[in-house]
């Protein structure tokens, strides 16, 4: 059996590169990404103590959290699109208008 | 097994505010006047807030997760009344905008259904349910006006920023979890002192993921970077909205999962809190003396004003607390207020948000002016307003709990606050007015600016009714 | 609650009414409004002065502003015999001055403004002596001084007027000061700001020493002498009563009302209702004596020789409320309070025929170019003859029977200063009788010696003014007769109605000496009285060249008074002057543009410029404002981790 400190690393790594990913990219896109590892980095944890703590509770709440990303996913999407037609971009640098 | 049906008492509100966002979504479809949709969602709004009073109503249910007592009470009061008021000062507003559409009414209430629940949550799932919803919500309002870039801008920079946030948060839940085995506040804090937890780095770690995720939604420094823009690209209705409503819920969650579930840890969670409040005085403050356009200022203004209120929070009494939900209500109307004013000034093809627009407003709208003294006066604390009482209570209470020099920090920065609220009054009244300013009013807006006024006021003169239901609310 | 409420509610609402639609509805019907809510309040301050007498009082909080911790401020009525009296007192000078500022005041643009400033006035001077805890007393006290502001410098356009303003505050504030301190010494000591419980526990401090600015200082002597500071500048006492002959620019209702009948009262009514302390500290109560004292006898010197109408009567308030502190600083409150009661109805009488008299005489106001106005205004003529014969303690009217009173506990009195002071209000009696009528006999008697076309415009003042004129009369005459001394009032069957009244609050501190020395002291005062005015009468009507030959032979002294003792120019020399000699000369020159300029303008700038570059850190980037979260996350861990260290 893979014992839970394994998982737990793996989860802490994923989401390290989500927060990474995030940092670094300038494409709104590859940053909602970045984003979406981070939530699976915890999806990750989450199983992993559910399964280690015999509990539910954990598995739960990643289908919420599933749920909720897609719901955030159509919303993201939205807004990109949204700005999209304003401006024909997907850069974050071109999305300084205000500032101060 | 059988199906035992949970006590739906304590949750009716949430039930109604449900059912209300969503025939709101589905009548507008039929109803063309979207006037119409704000009265029905006012109603309906009133109606659930009746539903508050109804017997059993104050009970845990779902085993736990859902808690309705009077601390989820009061902030739902501040939330029906953030979502009343928001939609009183909307409806003309969004006609100047361009953006009458139905689903802003809707939206408003799905936001404020997740603000209920934060309120109310009992367990980190609902927790996380309650705050995405609002989330999700406002993001769209941020955006609402889809032909502004600003708009975009500021819901897509809210969007991101807020969703970045949201992944700490799990990440700190998800270690709680692990840790306790549970998502259960109450059980939380069980586990913790009979595991001897208290002190190990990895509910530190949880720990500080769940306030860095709050210290967001309540635009604390350094996590308030979002703030400024959001407030100033959103449509000013909504930028009250948001000023008020998440700022509240994330006081609300604050003050339950910290208390709740993390008091073994306290001394560190305020080690935390400490610096937190005092960079998100200085930097609200100071950063708001050098703006030019007001509802930036007041993103500013709002970010210290949540300084403020985490005095509240690190006294940790049951006087610290409910000095915040005290503050949070009185926040609630004078911002508004506040809002309602530079809504009014917004008119077609006139933005009426930069500070050099209220010059000599005075002579050109004594009473638009008198109210926005009132406001301003409110905010910078001065008596009798309501905005003198909450800050009284919050800094007695920090004092009371042994945090002298933190008060002294905050009434430094409070002094320096008059600054910028009080530049409004003076371009108001001591200069010559530019242009002619053309104020848009409505009888809803005018209903809005009265309730806030005398709200305001009233707090200010009869404050002790204010703080005595904030008392007994807190368990 | 009851109907005491309404007393000060009603000018409240009064004003609030005037302020908010006075200027676009009431405009000249604005009296109307502010007339009737202080006619209400004189009803009901009658009936509670009924009520008091059967023995009813009152001590309740009306409601809690701010209650937290151990600290608490609430809106609170202590109606007992003190306030009842002082309720009459301010009710009824204002309710009457009100009517006559309608006919004074008529056709003034500000008509409206004027009158809602009354009831504002009005408004504070009932919270102040209505007052339970000394946070409302302190906001009453502040309120009536913002009022007086407003009002001495009413016509704002002149110069003089608005510069008496600055005055009237700027001097205020130095006793306010110290007032302020006091209270939150008060504070300090007894853990609460009620009148009740600090009174009541002010005897278990009365030998605690505190140690002050290095010194042991006795704790109650701190206390009375820091807010008999407040009553200094309030009560316009040296050396802070430099305000008050200045504040005569105000319009002359305003005088009548504030600077005579009620508002400076105020330090009076402060020392009295703060007797529980005062008693407690001989030192307090000598300084209060001996500034009483020193004060009446300096001011009424001035008065003198003095020949602005409205000035002569200004330093003659001066001088009687240095007499009312004269009375409290021997322990005889209740005298001081009577003599305050019964001063309100003779002043205001008297500036409101000052008021009378320069409506006739088209704003002149010196004395010497007057004369003879006795045929022109008779009603005004008979009514300040009876306030100046009141004033100079002819027996039978008001002003003998209080000054009567102060005289004899002065003399009869265990102050050790007792005989000092009895001596030098003698002399003020004197004085008081001399100036008083030299007032009477230059202004009405003899021939007018103003030019011809004031001559032809000279009139009787309308009725709306001359009626309040008659019945203020009618208390100069009679508002004595409640404080009839037992000497003789005994044979009458008549007893001292106010002492025995006072009693309960204010003490009544029983003589220590014989009927003989008591008629002693009342037919001394009653002599220097008609000696006073005899003199008036031998230097202005039958001799008049003599004043001017003394003023030449005795020119230095005369001059001298006449120049006020060059108290002003004193402060000019000693403060005002050296204060703009280093602001030009130091400050500006060599430290302003370095030291204040880097403080004053230094560090608004520099938060400001601190928060211009703090603005570029929100840079409008969106990573950037990720970079700042993720490291605020870090820099949070940081810290964590090194308290876990």
């Amino acid at each position: 059996m893979v014992p839970l400190n394994w998982y737990l690393m793996l989860s802490a790594a994923v989401f390290s590169i989500g927060v990474f990913g995030f940092l670094t990219r300038r494409n709104i896109i590859i940053m909602f990404m970045s984003v979406e590892l981070m939530l699976n980095a915890v999806n990750i944890s989450l199983v992993a103590f559910s399964h280690y703590l015999q509990d539910l509770r954990g598995q739960v709440l990643v289908f919420f959290i599933v749920t909720v990303a897609a719901a955030e996913a159509a919303i993201g999407l939205a807004i990109i699109i949204a700005l999209f037609r304003n401006k024909a971009t997907a850069h974050v640098d071109d999305m300084n208008e205000m500032k101060g | 097994m059988p199906l035992v049906m949970p006590d739906l008492k304590p949750i009716t509100p949430e039930i109604v505010m449900t059912c209300l966002a969503l025939f709101i979504l589905v009548a507008d479809v039929f109803i063309k006047r979207k006037e119409t949709l704000a009265l029905l969602s006012i109603i309906g709004m009133a109606a659930a807030a009746f539903t508050f009073a109804l017997p059993g109503a104050l009970n845990t249910t779902f085993g736990g997760m859902f808690i309705s007592d009077g601390y989820s009470m009061f902030f739902k009061i501040v939330f029906a009344l953030n979502v009343i008021l928001t939609i009183l000062i909307s409806v003309k507003y969004l006609a100047v905008e361009r953006v009458n559409f139905g689903e802003y009414y809707a939206l408003l209430l799905f936001s404020t259904l997740g603000m209920m629940i934060m309120a109310s949550a009992g367990d980190l799932i609902v927790l996380y349910l309650g705050l995405e919803l609002m989330a999700l919500s406002t993001y769209i309002l941020a955006g609402f006006i889809r032909y502004d870039m600003k708009s975009n801008e500021a819901a897509l920079k809210y969007f991101l920023l807020g969703s970045f946030a949201s992944a700490f948060l799990l990440y700190g839940i998800s270690l709680a979890y692990g840790l306790t085995g549970t998502t259960n506040l109450d059980r939380i804090a069980m586990t913790i002192s009979e595991k001897g937890l208290a002190g190990k780095p990895a509910l530190t770690l949880s720990m500080i993921m769940i306030a860095v995720a709050f210290s967001f939604k309540i635009a604390a420094v350094p996590f308030h970077m979002w703030a400024p823009d959001a407030y100033e690209g959103a449509p000013t209705s909504v930028t009250a909205f948001m000023s008020v409503g998440p700022k509240a819920a994330g006081f609300a969650v604050i003050g339950r999962v910290f208390l709740m579930a993390f008091p073994m840890v306290r001394a560190e969670w305020v080690a935390v809190f400490i610096p937190i409040a005092i960079m998100t005085m200085a930097v609200g403050n100071i950063v708001a003396l050098s703006q030019t356009n007001i509802k930036r200022m007041l993103a500013y203004s709002s970010i210290a004003h949540a300084g403020y209120a985490l005095l509240g929070i690190i006294a940790g009494t049951a006087d610290g607390l409910a000095s915040m939900m005290n503050y949070m209500l009185i926040y609630a109307f004078m911002n508004m207020g506040a809002f309602a004013v530079i809504i009014m000034l917004r008119s077609e093809g006139f933005k009426g948000d930069a500070i050099s627009d209220y010059e000599g407003l005075s002579k050109t709208h004594p009473l638009a002016a008198a109210l926005m003294l009132v406001f301003m006066f409110s905010l910078t604390g001065i008596p009798p307003t309501a905005g003198f009482m909450g800050k009284f209570y919050i800094f007695m209470a920090a004092i009371n709990a042994g945090y002298t020099w933190l008060v002294i920090i905050a009434v430094i920065f409070s002094a320096i606050s008059a600054y910028f609220y009080l530049r409004i009054v003076m371009n108001m009244y001591m200069k010559d007015p530019k242009e002619t300013v053309t104020l848009t009013t409505s009888p809803s807006m005018g209903l809005a600016l009265a309730i806030t006024t005398v709200a305001v006021l009233a707090i200010g003169v009869l404050p002790a009714k204010v703080i005595y239901l904030a008392r007994v609310a807190f368990p | 609650m009851n109907y005491y409420l309404l007393i000060p509610f009603l000018p409240l609402a009064a004003f609030l009414i005037n302020i908010l639609f006075g200027k676009s509805l009431l405009k000249e019907n604005a009296h109307w409004v502010a007339i009737l809510a202080v006619a209400g309040s004189w009803v009901i301050s009658v009936a509670t002065l009924i009520d008091v007498m059967g023995g009813k009082t009152l001590n309740q909080d009306l409601y809690t502003w701010v209650s937290s911790g151990g600290f608490k401020a609430s809106v609170g009525f202590l109606i007992d015999p003190l306030t009842a009296v002082m309720l009459i007192v301010v009710t009824t000078c204002s309710t009457l001055i009100h009517i006559y500022s309608t006919g004074y005041m008529h056709g003034d643009n500000g008509y409206y403004r004027f009158f809602s400033y009354l009831s504002l006035f009005t408004f504070c001077m009932l919270m102040l002596v209505m007052a339970n805890n000394f946070m409302q007393l302190y906001f009453g006290w502040e309120g009536v001084g913002l009022c007086s502001y407003f009002l001495i410098g009413y016509y704002f356009n002149k110069k003089s007027a608005s510069d008496a303003g600055k005055k009237a505050f700027i001097v205020n504030r130095f006793g306010d000061f110290g007032f302020g301190i006091g209270i939150f010494v008060i504070f300090l000591t007894f853990g609460t700001i009620y009148y009740e419980p600090v009174f009541s526990q002010a005897g278990a401090f009365a030998t605690k020493t505190v140690n002050f600015l290095g010194y042991d200082v006795h704790l109650m002597t701190l206390i009375a002498l820091l807010l008999f500071c407040g009553s200094i500048g309030k009560s316009a006492q040296m050396p802070l009563h430099v305000w008050l002959p200045d504040a005569m620019e105000g319009p002359t209702p305003v005088s009548a009302l504030i600077h005579a009948a009620t508002m400076v009262t105020a330090g009076v009514f402060l020392v009295a209702r703060c007797s529980p302390i005062f008693s407690l500290s001989e030192t307090a109560l000598m300084v209060v004596a001996l500034t009483g004292a020193i004060t009446s006898l300096f001011a009424a010197t001035i008065g003198l020789v003095q020949n602005d109408l409205k000035r002569i009567i200004a330093y003659s308030t001066v001088s009687q409320l240095g007499y009312m502190f004269l009375a409290c600083g021997v322990g005889a409150y209740t005298a001081g309070i009577f003599h305050l009661y019964t001063h309100a109805f003779f002043k205001a009488l008297l500036f409101l025929c000052a008021g009378s008299v320069m409506h006739a005489m088209s704003g002149e106001l010196d004395i010497q170019k007057m004369g003879g106005l006795k045929k022109h205004m008779p009603i005004t003529y008979w009514t300040m003859l009876i306030a100046s014969l009141s004033i100079a303690g002819v027996p039978g009217l008001a002003g003998f029977f209080s000054k009567d009173e102060i005289l004899w506990m002065a003399y009869s009195g265990p102050s050790p200063v007792g005989k000092l002071v009895w001596l030098s209000g003698t002399l003020v009696a004197f004085l008081t009788a001399f100036y008083s009528f030299r007032l009477i006999f230059l202004t009405f008697h003899g021939k007018f010696r103003g030019t011809h076309e004031q001559e032809h415009h000279l009139h009787e003042s309308p009725k709306s003014m001359t009626i309040p004129l008659m019945l203020l009369c009618v208390g100069a005459v009679a508002s004595g007769w409640v404080g009839i001394p037992a000497l003789i009032g005994e044979n009458l069957g008549i007893h001292n109605y106010i002492a025995e009244f006072m009693k309960p609050v204010l003490g009544h501190p029983e003589g220590h000496g014989t009927h003989g020395e008591e008629m002693m002291v009342m037919l001394v005062s009653v002599a220097v009285g008609f000696a006073g005015i005899g003199l008036a009468y031998f230097m202005y009507m039958m001799r008049p060249d003599l004043p001017g030959k003394l003023a030449t032979q005795f020119s230095g002294a005369y001059k001298v008074l006449f120049n006020k003792y060059y108290v002003d120019e004193l402060y000019s020399a000693i403060i005002v002057r050296p204060t703009i000699w280093i602001a030009r000369n130091i400050l500006i020159g060599v430290t302003d543009a370095r030291i204040i300029e880097a403080i004053v303008n230094g560090v608004p700038s520099a938060i400001g410029g601190f928060s211009r570059q703090l603005r570029k850190v929100q840079t409008g980037f969106l990573h950037h404002y990720a970079l700042i979260m993720a490291a605020g996350v870090l820099i949070v861990m940081g810290l964590m981790l090194m308290r876990s260290w």
